[in-house]
């Protein structure tokens, strides 16, 4: 029985180029206080654009209708739990929206005078003392927009020490469970990859793990705890084989979540890692982005970091672009400075001790929907884990239902999907991280739902596979969108 | 399902029918199924070189990219252009109409090295 | 902490469900070497008054206050109210990627909205839901004119962005591409076209221009179009000032767009997050990184939208992606989304001309040092004294002067780059003339 949704009438909305009508306006300028100009004088008529065709004519009204009417169809944090694995959809706190906004840090130009920006320069260096506190690692840059780009900007690092020794090496080990972005990266950085099988406990094989480090070896990629949710037991021993070959150890950080306050990367053997502000400090997902992605390394590392970096002075920050050994920039300007205010914020509102017990009850969370749904899914995998589960769907497939299907029908019981067929080493996945704001309630009813798709599929599969049935959009075409793909509008 | 006896087949699931030095190749029903609804096509042009084990384009669908490799190596002579616009008859007629490349082949006694029908469908019906 | 939605007893309930007793229990997994023994050194926890305060303190040491005569790539343009109303809808902003459909369409739908206006504004015919900004915008359109022609020369304007140059040159090291930059004419400030004939080869895969171009000078694409193409390569269009937009003609004959949206109610923010454009010809759509939303149908027959063409991305493709991207700017995206919707065709238009209007108005006062068109931005040079003095007297009048150029093009010495927009007072710029005529 579905406690968590009703349903309930939502409005229609057209595109807002359907709703245009020429002449209708949503914008006021204030009057000019210098004369008009004629634009084909200052720029030459050939210069000067009749009309932007199709763009659309309407008022204010339409606008907040339009959009509070879109609003309504989505799915978010703020209406109920999002267990997609490794994604860490935690509560965006608004108080980060608030302070992202204020007047000063909200148009600071990134090109006005140091002495007018040192306010802003103090996020910077406060966020990159935090960071490298929580991680266990000596230097960091804020520059990466979000988590792949930190990614890249991690493996060009290991590219250009290994470069200022005489050999960049060829090849990066990616281990099978990793997230798509790893060999991705990789080969954008110039790298072949190979992949590092997982042994039958789904974490990193030791043994093989030595019979491919050589001397080609730039890089292990590893993820901690792994894609499956489970510490690599083994972190330590992997980081001596691949450093005593003169490799590195990257680390992402997608999983951080589990480890702050507990554990720090840089303690067990991690030479450079990149960080998710989106993910475990709490900034907002808005759709789709924007995120961060800083990467913080050992001292090693330090002089390859993208410039500028931030300098300490005595009584001043500066930014300094003396670094004749950076990679140089991965990106215009000092970073996604908007979401570094936030993931101050968060940080600040924690605390050290908070931000421990923000770890604990996500690892609790997690270990609560584990033991509570392990009668009904199969565990593939029977370590501990951490932040998150995976499953497998095995017992359900054998009756015809796959974890796509009980993905979907979740929907109908009010809840986002988990994370579907992912990692790629279980078969039939079921990836599930709740994160530390989710309350017991919401979790039982989590796991009520979990357990009634199960025993529905017993009684009528149906209902499960075709779902979902409740929401004002049924199952999409994504064949005939990838087909013929229209990707704009057009009269 | 009909596997045509006169062709040879691959364990990576392609097919090649041969007349004289000329080879018709495209991928079979077995691997068209696994894929699901086919959205897009990729193939090389006409003057591209084929050489026996590596990737000469792949075939999507919504969720899954596969690479589709050489079962002998010679030049490419046509590419089927109606997948480009119909890439669903792959997973029509994927052993007839839906062919993906002509090539006139360097060695037709590559050929031999290939599953026939039979073998190709214990194969395949040992991995299912 | 008002973050953690449980008690102390729902917390004991939880750890007996899970067969433990303390929550220590939890972590004894991590092998000991492994785990950290001491808290960490940061402070406890504060409460929302003191984040307030003590952020406010660090927003009144910065440039709150002052007008600004900056530009170079981030500029001051007024930010409508209804975009954070819309922005700040929790259903907006805490919602993740539109993965899942029938759970997202609202994003989706904006999303739509947004590729549409991007290819009615450029000119394209396809657009993606945006890149992180327009400095890995440029890079991702090279990447994509690289595999598109097989070639593997890079050729860039030099009156391309600086730090858009330099994010350039990052990812084409590590990709093995040679690059090579096109002067600008000393009089125009536009691109030399003597110097592009020279450079362009068999092996040139793209000319990457900006235009309005760094030094605020809009280029004749007409003309680099021809020869660009001439010798089969891609001609890549970046700008930085979208605005311009609204009354320039788009550069109809570029086949690739990477620009920067930063002007449409996207907060400078001490340089982002901003959302960068990528848009292209429709035969190049499947090598177009990042996102796209595709318009499709329901089971029940009702107009849809859904992500398409992800084969085209890192989840699938995994080493063979076009690009590693996986986040994008959606949020950024959806206040620029919002912002042409409410300024819609004759909006955009009325905000070009003012901004014209008022940077005309400086150059009237001030003469431009390059003979080319302009937009809001031009290069000047201050008559009597150095940019610094200039720049430090200004200060004293709460006023942010323009950015001198000498540490990008050290061969124009002590010129500064002036941009006066809708936001800029006259009356500031009557100031800045004085005490630029010293």
């Amino acid at each position: 029985m579905v406690k968590k949704v009703r349903q309930h009438i939502s409005q229609n909305e057209d595109l807002i180029f359907e709703r245009s009508s020429p002449g209708k306006i949503g914008y006021q300028l204030p009057a000019l206080d210098v004369p008009a100009i004629d634009p084909s004088e200052a720029l030459g008529a050939a210069n000067v654009r009749n009309e932007i065709e199709g763009f659309p004519e309407v008022s204010e009204v339409e606008v907040i209708r339009h959009f509070t009417r879109l609003s309504t169809w989505n799915f978010a944090i703020d209406l109920g739990m999002y267990p997609l694995g490794s994604c860490t959809m935690k509560y965006n706190p608004r108080i980060n929206e608030a302070v992202a906004r204020l007047e000063g840090l909200a148009w600071s130009h990134p090109y006005q005078p140091e002495s007018l920006s040192q306010g802003a320069m103090e996020v910077v260096a406060k966020l990159e003392d935090a960071l490298c506190e929580i991680t266990g690692l000596d230097a960091i840059t804020l520059q990466p927009a979000a988590g792949a780009h930190g990614e890249l900007t991690g493996i060009l690092l290991v590219r250009a020490l290994l470069e200022s020794q005489g050999n960049p090496r060829k090849r990066i080990l990616v281990p099978d469970s990793a997230h798509g972005t790893n060999p991705a990266t990789a080969g954008i950085a110039g790298y072949a990859v190979q992949n590092v099988r997982s042994n039958d406990q789904g974490m990193i094989d030791l043994e093989q793990l030595a019979k491919l480090v050589d001397e080609d070896v730039a890089a292990l990629m590893v993820t901690n705890p792994n894609t499956l949710g489970v510490f690599e037991e083994n972190i330590m021993r992997a980081a001596e084989i691949i450093h005593s070959k003169g490799a590195m150890v990257y680390m992402d950080g997608a999983n951080l979540n589990a480890l702050v306050g507990v554990a720090r990367p840089g303690d067990f053997g991690i030479d450079v890692m990149h960080i998710n502000l989106h993910k475990t400090f709490s900034t907002p997902h808005g759709g789709g982005g924007p995120g961060g992605g800083p990467v913080a390394v050992k001292s090693h590392l330090a002089p390859f970091l993208p410039v500028p970096r931030l300098k300490r002075l005595k009584d001043a920050l500066a930014w300094d672009y003396d670094a004749p050994q950076s990679i140089g920039k991965v990106r215009a300007f000092y970073g996604n400075f908007g979401v570094l205010v936030r993931a101050l914020a968060y940080i600040l509102a924690h605390g050290g001790p908070g931000l421990r017990n923000a770890t604990v009850d996500a690892v609790l969370n997690a270990n609560y929907i584990r033991h509570k749904l392990a009668p009904y899914f199969d565990l593939p995998y029977n370590r501990p884990n951490m932040h998150e589960v995976v499953f497998s769907d095995d017992r359900q497939s054998a009756k015809g239902v796959r974890t796509g299907d009980m993905a979907k029908r979740l929907i109908d019981y009010g809840f986002h999907p988990y994370t579907v067929s992912f990692p790629l080493i279980v078969h039939g996945a079921l990836m599930i991280e709740p994160t530390e704001t989710e309350s017991k309630q919401e979790l039982d009813l989590f796991i009520d739902a979990m357990i009634a798709i199960a025993k529905e599929i017993d009684e009528e599969p149906a209902k499960v596979t075709s779902a979902p049935h409740s929401t004002r959009t049924t199952k999409v075409d994504e064949v005939t969108a990838a087909r013929k793909p229209i990707v704009r509008w057009k009269p | 399902m009909n596997y045509p006896e006169s062709y040879r087949y691959t364990k990576e699931h392609e097919w090649v029918s041969l007349a004289g030095d000329t080879a018709t190749i495209g991928i079979t029903f077995h691997a068209q199924e696994e894929l699901g609804d086919i959205v897009y096509v990729d193939l090389p042009k006409p003057g591209a070189a084929l050489q026996t084990g590596k990737s000469f384009g792949s075939v999507e669908s919504v969720k899954a990219v596969s690479d589709i490799y050489a079962p002998v190596s010679g030049e490419v002579l046509e590419a089927n252009d109606m997948l480009a616009s119909a890439p669903e008859k792959l997973n029509e007629d994927p052993h007839g109409a839906a062919w993906l490349i002509r090539v006139r082949v360097a060695n037709p006694a590559e050929i031999n090295n290939l599953l026939s029908s039979a073998d190709y469908q214990k194969y395949v019906g040992a991995e299912s | 902490m008002r973050y953690l939605p449980k008690s102390d007893s729902e917390r004991q309930e939880m750890l007996a469900a899970c067969g433990l007793t303390t929550a220590d229990q939890l972590f004894g997994q991590i092998p000991a070497e492994a785990r950290l023994n001491s808290p960490l050194n940061l402070a406890p926890g504060i409460s929302e008054y003191e984040i307030v305060d003590y952020f406010k303190s660090l927003s009144d040491r910065t440039s709150n206050g002052y007008a600004s005569f900056l530009g170079a790539g981030v500029y001051n343009h007024y930010r409508p109210i209804v975009v954070d109303t819309v922005v700040s809808r929790g259903e907006f902003l805490t919602s993740y990627t539109p993965y899942q459909s029938e759970i997202s369409q609202g994003t989706l739908v904006t999303i739509f909205e947004f590729q549409t206006m991007v290819c009615q504004l450029t000119g394209m015919d396809v657009a993606n839901a945006s890149m992180y900004d327009a400095s890995t915008a440029v890079p991702e359109a090279a990447m994509m004119s690289v595999r598109i022609t097989g070639r593997n020369k890079i050729l860039v304007a030099k009156s391309v962005h600086p730090e858009y140059r330099e994010v350039q040159r990052t990812y084409a090291r590590n990709q093995g591409l040679p690059i090579e930059e096109v002067g600008y004419n000393p009089e125009s400030g536009q691109l030399d076209l003597r110097d592009l004939e020279a450079k362009l080869d068999k092996q040139t895969a793209c000319l990457i221009i900006q235009s309005p171009n760094f030094f605020g000078i809009i280029e004749e694409l007409r003309k680099v179009a021809d020869l660009v193409h001439a010798r089969g390569a891609l001609l890549v269009f970046t700008f930085s000032e979208a605005a311009s937009l609204g009354i320039l003609e788009p550069p109809r004959d570029a086949d690739i767009v990477a620009g920067e949206l930063q002007s449409f109610a996207i907060s400078p923010s001490y340089g982002g997050p901003f959302a960068g454009i990528i848009a292209s010809k429709e035969k190049f759509i499947r090598q177009l990184p990042g996102r796209l939303v595709g318009q499709t149908t329901d089971s029940r027959g009702n107009r849809a939208f859904c992500l398409t063409l992800a084969t085209r991305e890192q989840h699938i493709r995994r080493e063979k992606a076009t690009s590693n991207i996986c986040t994008n700017q959606a949020l950024i995206a959806l206040m620029a989304t919002v912002f042409m919707e409410l300024y819609g065709k004759n909006g955009l238009r009325e905000l070009a001309t003012q901004n014209l209007a008022k940077a005309h108005y400086l150059g009237s006062k001030i003469k431009p040092h390059f003979t080319g068109p302009y937009f809001n931005e031009f290069v000047a040079n201050p008559a009597a004294r150095s940019i610094e003095n200039v720049n430090e007297a200004l200060l004293k009048k709460k006023i942010i002067g323009g950015l001198a150029l000498k540490k990008f093009y050290p061969e124009l010495g002590q010129a500064a780059l002036l941009c006066a927009t809708e936001m800029t007072k006259r009356a500031d710029m009557d100031t800045l003339a004085e005490v630029f005529h010293g």
